[in-house]
């Protein structure tokens, strides 16, 4: 019960033969051996294996591989390609916006497609717009910020503060 | 969680679906959003030998308004009703419930048909087709049928449609007169189920008295369910405070919500009382 799909990830072309049952994540960690991309609760709540299909930000452990044939898919390997650090992961770095950095990649490819539709975000858009991801570190306030920081990097406007908040 | 093994097809035509569903009867599903499905298949719920795959059959998602109809296409995403203007002009309701259905991620998947064919009374849709009168188009080999929305649902995830039908459109008529509409729920965390959920649906003629009442219950019932005696309350009244009082002690006294870990009964009934008289009060502010 197999299915001979293509897909490009992060610009690259594949061509497999999967199992039907095969999931989107388990393509993307053993076959293409990208493990940028975690799998946490494995139940479509945590959002720790979001990637991008087709500009999409969804949850891959709840898509199966084959479903993908024929699309494009980005995973947080995508966002650095040269190696600098793009936006968004320059303002998780300046905010401490991870500790142990489990649901990093994740969070990075959720905000990437809410900056794509919303460019400068209010504190309130981009709460809902990360809430299909946990984070069990950081309370999601340096995330926020860190999103914020990317917001108006990406912009070109002011940078806000990366002072910690102590309160 | 890996499923257990089926075949899978990816058709591109609806003529094809049909046909693969008439070879393979009740041993096949149909793939929408997979955002209910795959999960049970991942848990072994459910245990389909056959998977057919409706996300590359082209015109099956639109958002139009055409004879007197709001017309929604089955595979149209959560995430395209969230930022449809049509959908927030006009039915602010679904922007409500969209809002609150499971997270950015899912509602990019998920799809309105597939929130309905599940025939899930956790499934916040329903409640929201119950308030709006809607029809659900469910076509076959053979044509299509036109199905109110009060003789869609049969029991726990059985509805109208039979094993070699798909659910196509959903049709609203479009409401007359000064119309509001609301839809709420209560949910303990950003992707739950509802531990109650109201959608209200009212129209007023120019002397302020009720000409329209709809009301849907989310999860209070073994089936999504009607408020038909809180409508009965509204309509043709003046829309007092007694009025919406009397309708949401209706409500919470005719569902019948069984206790789990969102709350007791009581407690649930409680909720649907406030949530109807909150959604009644949004509704008459969106008039």
């Amino acid at each position: 019960m197999k299915n001979e799909i293509t897909i490009t990830v992060n610009g690259e072309k594949h061509t497999a033969e999967v199992e039907n049952r095969l999931l989107l994540v388990h393509l993307i960690r053993e076959n293409l051996a990208l493990t940028g991309t975690h799998i946490g609760c494995d139940t479509s709540n945590c959002g720790a294996c979001t990637i991008l299909v087709n500009g999409k930000s969804v949850k891959s452990c709840t898509i199966l591989a084959v479903q993908a044939n024929g699309k494009e898919i980005s995973t947080v390997e995508g966002l650095s390609p040269g190696g600098e650090l793009n936006a968004l992961q320059e303002g998780f770095k300046e905010n401490h916006g991870l500790h142990c950095g489990f649901c990093t990649p994740g969070m990075l490819m959720r905000a990437t497609e809410l900056l794509e539709q919303n460019p400068n975000p209010t504190e309130e858009e981009i709460r809902w717009g990360i809430s299909g991801n946990l984070c069990r570190c950081t309370g999601y306030n340096n995330i926020v910020k860190a999103i914020q920081y990317a917001s108006a990097k990406l912009r070109g406007v002011e940078l806000p503060s990366t002072e910690p908040d102590f309160v | 969680m890996i499923p257990a093994s089926f075949d899978y097809f990816a058709p591109a035509t609806l003529d094809e679906a049909f046909a693969l569903l008439e070879k393979h009867g009740d041993e096949a599903k149909i793939l929408a959003g997979g955002h209910s499905l795959i999960p049970m298949m991942k848990l072994r719920f459910a245990q389909p030998e056959t998977l057919i795959d409706i996300n590359n059959i082209p015109g099956l998602s639109y958002i139009k308004e055409e004879d007197g109809h709001l017309k929604i296409g089955a595979m149209t995403r959560e995430s395209d009703l969230e930022h449809s203007d049509v959908i927030a002009n006009k039915y602010p309701i679904f922007t409500d419930a969209s809002k609150l259905i499971a997270d950015p991620q899912v509602r990019n998947m998920g799809t309105i048909g597939g929130n309905l064919a599940h025939g899930d009374a956790a499934n916040d849709h329903p409640a929201v087709m119950f308030a709006l009168r809607a029809s659900v188009v469910i076509s076959g080999s053979g044509g299509s049928r036109t199905v109110p929305i009060d003789e869609f649902f049969y029991g726990f995830y059985t509805t109208a449609i039979q094993e070699t039908e798909i659910l196509t459109e959903i049709t609203i008529p479009t409401p007359t007169g000064k119309t509001g509409n609301a839809y709420h729920k209560l949910e303990r965390k950003v992707g739950d189920y509802a531990t109650a959920g109201v959608a209200i649906q009212l129209s007023v003629d120019d002397d302020g008295v009720c000409t329209y009442a709809g009301i849907g219950l989310t999860n209070v019932n073994p089936t999504p369910m009607r408020a038909a005696r809180s409508e009965e309350a509204l309509l043709g009244s003046k829309l007092t405070e007694s009025d919406i009082k009397a309708a949401a002690k209706f409500a919470s006294e005719d569902c019948n919500p069984s206790a789990d870990l969102r709350g007791d009964v009581d407690y649930k009934r409680a909720m649907v009382e406030v949530i109807t008289r909150r959604m009644i009060n949004k509704a008459i502010s969106r008039l």
